[in-house]
């Protein structure tokens, strides 16, 4: 479904997809910069996330600086009747996220895909493992980064 | 290293960053929710979020947006790029606008990048035209098909 949007709404959403001031009342200081009511812009907020248009409001952390300097693409080689199974499975661990169902080509037969985290590589691997013995799919390879080129939030509006 | 910037959260921030990264309050007093949430007061609550903001822990405090439900077209692609090629396939990638993340990774597939366009249609011409650039050897567009998570939600 996609979600019909006004233009208040591309400017707030414009506008969160940068930073909330911090402040103690950052939603009527927002409100304020987007010329509405703090009660409005709570309401809109609260209906986008209703409506999963608005994932998340959160704070969004800089991994490697908490400790968590690993991190490793691993995809999984699963088979279809098997992908809801092993995906639930793979989305409770809180060491991986992004986890994603993609499609398959002759030289990718990869069709799961988790973001893996560890404070070291060691430790990353043995999430691999754990995760690779609770659901039976023993095919995976981890893609780590060695070079990041860009890293941004994306910009709708 | 490691070791040593973990030991700069203190067990307030550890507590802080586990409620904030999953959800800051809809609430006319975000921080006063939290404070009651973490235990200490409100400006102190402030205080510690602007701190870790100004070290560069929190990235950002801000929105995350469903791109499908904007009406955007999102892939995620893996490209094989001529070795001696790749910086500048690279370069030419990341100054793309709906390029978000892009990095080389082990493998022969050695470019991922995320690409995110307004249509479906301008998704389709602008990987046909990366396709056509000198020194991409291969690429193939994965979008995702299943979402089953997304996010982290780690325990400091």
């Amino acid at each position: 479904m996609i979600y019909m949007l006004t233009d208040l709404d591309k400017k707030i959403i414009a506008r969160l997809q940068g930073e909330l001031p911090l402040t103690l009342t950052p939603y009527a200081d927002l409100a304020r910069e987007l010329g509405m009511a703090e009660e409005a812009l709570l309401a809109r907020l609260g209906e986008f996330k209703a409506q999963g248009v608005l994932r998340r409001l959160g704070a969004v952390l800089y991994h490697y600086r908490t400790g968590y300097s690993a991190n490793g693409m691993c995809a999984w080689r699963v088979p279809p009747d098997r992908v809801e199974e092993a995906g639930q499975i793979m989305a409770s661990f809180p060491q991986a996220s992004h986890v994603y169902q993609r499609p398959v080509y002759p030289d990718w037969p990869y069709n799961l895909f988790t973001m893996l985290h560890g404070r070291t590589r060691e430790e990353l691997e043995n999430v691999a493992r754990e995760i690779a013995a609770l659901t039976g799919i023993a095919d995976y390879t981890i893609l780590y980064s060695t070079r990041e080129f860009k890293k941004a939030s994306m910009r709708y509006f | 290293m490691k070791a040593e910037r973990e030991g700069r959260l203190d067990p307030l921030e550890r507590e802080i960053l586990n409620l904030i990264q999953q959800d800051f309050p809809l609430d006319p007093r975000p921080f006063r929710a939290l404070a009651e949430a973490a235990g200490c007061t409100e400006n102190e609550a402030l205080a510690r979020v602007k701190a870790l903001r100004e070290r560069g822990i929190i990235r950002r405090l801000g929105g995350v947006f469903d791109s499908q439900k904007l009406g955007f077209a999102g892939t995620l692609v893996a490209l094989q790029a001529a070795p001696e090629k790749l910086a500048q396939i690279a370069a030419r990638v990341s100054a793309l606008e709906g390029v978000t993340h892009n990095y080389q990774r082990d493998h022969a597939f050695n470019l991922w990048f995320t690409l995110t366009c307004p249509t479906p249609e301008e998704l389709a011409k602008t990987l046909a035209t990366i396709e056509g650039w000198p020194g991409v050897e291969k690429l193939r567009s994965l979008p995702a098909l299943r979402l089953f998570k997304i996010g982290v939600n780690f325990q400091f």
